[in-house]
């Protein structure tokens, strides 16, 4: 089933390769959209029949390479089955949009196709190399598309930038992998097996350097500070539906590979360390906020929120390594709360992204200062983003009220003065998002001037909208009752803790 | 003492089909000698079944102790004469119908056949003898179109290969001085008692030649000027067969007969594995011609492969990690010599500008090809570098492995150079237009080989479970 739903658009990719490019370009997004519905209905099979207790469902292994220790073994628990409800949700709300794309549309879509498959084949990976895989194709496609369809030669660099960058973290993970798989009896890349094992239980430099490579690997994905300087420039070159992926699920990626990786395999180098992520998250959270608030490009400004919000992933993954001082509900919330504030980062930081690419699409700019008083003649556009600003910014009654404040609170009691200066991030975040609002719809009306005759300043299409507005439902919903997503991530996220603090 | 020469029939029929074939292009006209061609791929395939068949039986040392038929040489006799058909295919755009294509097609069997005979071996001088089969031919080959630069890189190819050959003679001397043998077996033993100066003069001697046939630092002068200087299909085999034989004969030679105890080999070779990712990757960046990259790019894969010789032994990956790093390494390698054979005009990076939209396939197939040589999943090359990485971190050399991995990604650099062109549109209004003439096909032949390489290694790579175990017997000493 798993495998149905990850591979299902490929194999429309491939159908697609042989249908010509002369063809309606709507036949392309058409099938896109279609596929992309059909997966996210058959995630919502996978969410109903879930097991109850937070173990693993959807099961399949094949072996691979036996020799080697590597299988094809798929699965989902409630870590991982919302980030890839999330991404199959973001995948379509992207194929809604890219219906008015009209530069190369056939190898847009085969393009993004592809990667939607290795997306979704990353959240359920249950190997080592499976997950590996995933995440080094991802680099790929992603490079590919910012090369491709991003905003021209300045989009070569950051792509070649984003490649490099992110590459050298994927085989830091990779010989981190390789560590972990060693020291295991016989060697094996499968992750159920290892956190069985637990073959690192007792620490030391070997289990230090593994999660150090492993940790590389993944906070250059994230991406926290030192390692994020590949992601403001791959952000403002990037198509929109690209800069949405990106930010949504590529990220989610590194944050992802904490909590099913680095914390169950390697739970005693984990409490350790627990400090260090802590104290990374933090400054991750204030630095993007401070520079956030700097930006005058608003795509800029949207990808250094994204580094601020991650950083409360790392907060909340962070505290639930910290026994000393705290509580296996505290560090419970903690855990849960990553895994919410991931899922609702997705939902609205692509929808943000979305909006922005709708923003430079009317007036040709990034740039802030170049729009004033959009509200007037834009009024459906400026509501929809006001929301989307709003829920980014920690508003009750969304997703990432729900999320920071389970991350703060079970951080609380293990780590008082970290998280009490986290908290000074929302009020910055706040403040950014207010002025950026401010600074677009308000005040007299002013678009960036058109070469040629003025152009009507249309507002948000339908099919912009259809994208758009469900993403904020969903953040919404999660927000006002957050029980349907809690109920399927407490069990999984108890077994986590209760793994960590083995 | 076993004499049955049916034990070197794979070898044997490569031979025949040289032989043969010699004869035959002399009586045929110009028009008819794709027969000889035939013949070759008949043979190379006769040889493939022979190898099949061979594989089952029970390991055994045959001619005295000279030649060793286990894994490893079933592994070798395989990969090369995969390598042997697909460069039979690759060259036919560029050879067919010429003056000397008889000779084209016989030079390569030779130089297969002696490729073959390098990675057998079990004694030095049957080592040697294997070496200069594996060598003359290819001096032969690198000079075979008569072009300028041809003959120069033979000149080169051939200078440094008698200067490296008889240091390798040499090396044979001393080591069979201080050990009173040249089988494999009783060179081990006899180096156990000799005194360490002079075994380290002569391994290090002996494997000047070895690393020469490899193209591994501080023997890679000859590589980039051959690469470049030759055509396509010639680079391809010079940069490719006679790789597999030199580091296969480098296994089995530190690995049964020099003990390590003696002479500290694997920092030796971990050290040049080093030395030969690092040049390799570095003098590739800033090149502009694609076959001067590819040179240096299979500098820098030899380094890469050089890290699973020096982990012989101590790592039970290190052996399938070698022989499958070969194969897909083989595969790969001619997919990109492909692409470029059927492009002969375009010489440059940039006559590779907007690849995408003349010959899709051929683009799909250069990136596929590309990406495989970074490393990157699901390719043949991933998971080489994959059961690579373990071995060497197995083996107890860290720091190497993280090394590989720098220069993994600073490979990535110019790998992208030649992709991101290829898939650019050609914008006429920012520059000249691309000579529509670079991007002019050679013919169907090169381009077929470079799609069944480009699925090659992605079927390889996902077959990987079912040919790693192939691979994995020990070898006999």
């Amino acid at each position: 089933m798993l495998s149905v739903i990850v591979f299902l658009p490929a194999l429309l990719a491939v159908v697609l390769l042989a249908v010509p490019a002369t063809a309606p370009r709507r036949v392309f997004t058409g099938a896109w959209i279609g596929v992309s519905a059909l997966d996210v209905v058959l995630v919502g099979v996978v969410w109903a029949g879930l097991a109850p207790g937070g173990g693993f469902s959807w099961q399949q292994q094949v072996p691979w390479i036996p020799s080697a220790g590597v299988s094809y073994h798929v699965g989902v628990d409630g870590l991982s089955l919302p980030l890839l409800a999330l991404t199959a949700v973001l995948f379509g709300a992207c194929a809604v949009f890219a219906w008015r794309e009209t530069r190369r549309v056939k190898a847009y879509v085969t393009v993004f196709l592809a990667l939607q498959t290795v997306c979704l084949g990353l959240f359920v990976a249950l190997d080592l190399i499976l997950f590996f895989l995933f995440f080094d194709l991802s680099i790929v496609a992603m490079y590919v598309l910012i090369a491709g369809w991003g905003h021209g030669e300045k989009a070569r660099a950051a792509a070649l930038k984003f490649f490099l960058y992110t590459f050298l973290g994927s085989l830091a993970l990779l010989l981190g992998f390789v560590l972990l798989a060693l020291v295991a009896t016989p060697h094996t890349f499968d992750i159920p097996t290892l956190i069985a094992a637990n073959p690192l239980a007792g620490g030391g430099l070997y289990a230090g350097l593994a999660l150090l490579a492993i940790g590389i690997g993944l906070a250059v994905k994230t991406p926290t500070v030192p390692f994020h300087t590949w992601l403001p420039p791959a952000h403002t070159e990037a198509p929109a539906t690209g800069s949405a992926i990106l930010a949504g699920v590529l990220l989610k990626m590194g944050t992802y590979g904490f909590v099913r990786i680095a914390m169950p395999i390697l739970p005693a180098t984990w409490r350790e360390y627990a400090l260090v992520f802590v104290i990374v998250g933090v400054v991750s959270v204030i630095y993007g906020a401070l520079v956030a608030l700097a930006q005058t490009d608003l795509k800029r400004m949207i990808a250094y929120t994204s580094i601020n919000h991650m950083g409360y992933v790392l907060l909340g993954v962070g505290a639930a390594g910290l026994l000393a001082g705290s509580d296996g509900q505290a560090r419970q919330l903690a855990a849960t709360g990553a895994v919410t504030q991931m899922v609702s980062h997705g939902l609205i930081t692509g929808a943000l992204f979305l909006l922005t690419g709708v923003l430079r699409d009317r007036g040709g700019t990034y740039d802030m200062g170049a729009y004033s008083g959009l509200a007037s003649r834009t009024p459906r556009f400026a509501g929809v983003f006001a929301v989307a600003a709003f829920a980014s910014l920690g508003l009750p009654g969304f997703s990432g009220f729900i999320a920071e404040f389970q991350v703060l609170t079970g951080a609380l009691p293990a780590a008082p003065v970290p998280t009490a200066i986290a908290v000074l991030g929302i009020l910055v975040t706040a403040a950014l998002f207010l002025v950026a609002l401010q600074k677009l719809f308000l005040g007299d009306l002013r678009m960036p001037d058109a070469p040629g005759a003025p152009r009507p300043l249309r507002d948000l299409r339908a099919s912009e909208a259809v994208a758009v507005v469900p993403l904020l439902a969903l953040a919404t919903v999660i927000g006002v009752l957050p029980r349907v997503l809690l109920d399927v991530v407490e069990p999984s996220s108890r077994v986590l803790v209760d793994l960590v603090s083995r | 003492m076993n004499e049955d020469p049916v034990a070197l029939l794979p070898e044997l029929l490569l031979l025949a089909g040289a032989v043969l074939g010699l004869l035959a292009g002399a009586w045929l006209p110009r028009h008819r000698q794709w027969w000889v061609r035939i013949l070759a791929a008949v043979a190379a395939a006769g040889g493939l079944v022979a190898t099949g068949v061979a594989a089952t039986r029970p390991d055994e040392v045959v001619f005295g102790t000279s030649y060793a038929v286990d894994p490893v040489t079933s592994a070798t006799r395989a990969i090369v004469l995969v390598a042997v058909l697909i460069a039979l295919a690759l060259s036919v755009d560029a050879s067919a119908g010429t003056a000397r294509e008889t000779e084209f097609v016989v030079l390569l069997q030779l130089a297969g056949l002696g490729t073959i005979m390098l990675g057998g071996a079990n004694d030095l001088l049957l080592l040697f003898a294997a070496f200069l089969l594996a060598s003359v031919p290819l001096y032969a080959l690198a000079g075979w179109d008569k072009q300028p630069l041809g003959v120069e890189a033979a000149m080169k190819y051939y200078l440094s290969g008698a200067f490296l050959g008889v240091t390798m003679l040499t090396g044979t001397a001393i080591l069979y001085g201080v050990a009173r043998a040249t089988g494999y077996g009783p060179l081990r033993h006899g180096l156990t008692v000799a005194p360490g100066a002079a075994v380290a003069v002569g391994v290090v001697a002996v494997l000047a030649g070895l690393l020469f046939k490899a193209g591994a630092v501080p023997a890679q002068f000859w590589v980039p000027d051959v690469t470049d200087g030759t055509p396509a299909p010639v680079a391809a085999i010079v940069t490719t067969i006679p790789k597999i034989g030199g580091l296969v004969a480098t296994y089995r030679l530190l690995l049964v007969a020099i003990p390590a105890a003696v002479v500290d080999w694997p920092l030796l070779i971990a050290i040049l594995a080093a030395a030969s990712m690092t040049l390799g990757n570095f003098a590739a960046f800033f090149q502009t011609s694609v076959q001067r990259l590819l040179a240096y790019s299979t500098i820098s894969q030899v380094g890469y492969l050089l890290m699973a010789v020096a982990v012989a032994g101590r790592a039970p990956l290190a052996q399938p990690a070698l022989l499958f790093y070969l194969a897909a390494y083989a595969v790969t390698n001619f997919g990109v010599f492909a692409v470029v054979a059927e492009l002969p005009r375009a010489r440059t990076l940039t006559d590779y500008r907007g690849l995408a939209r003349c010959h899709p396939g051929l683009a799909a197939a250069l990136a596929i090809c590309l990406f495989g040589l970074i490393g990157t999943p699901p390719t043949a090359v991933f998971i080489g570098k994959l059961t690579i990485f373990t071995a060497v971190v197995d083996g107890g050399l860290g720091w190497l492995a993280v090394l590989a991995v720098i220069n993994t990604v600073a490979s990535v650099f110019y790998y992208l150079r030649w992709i991101a062109p290829a898939f650019r549109r050609s914008e006429p209004h920012t520059g000249p237009q691309p000579a529509p003439q670079a991007l002019q096909r050679a013919g169907t032949w090169s381009a077929i080989s470079s799609y069944v390489c480009a699925a090659a290694s992605l079927i390889l790579g996902a077959g990987a479970g079912m040919v790693l175990p192939l691979f994995g017997g020990s070898p006999n000493s």
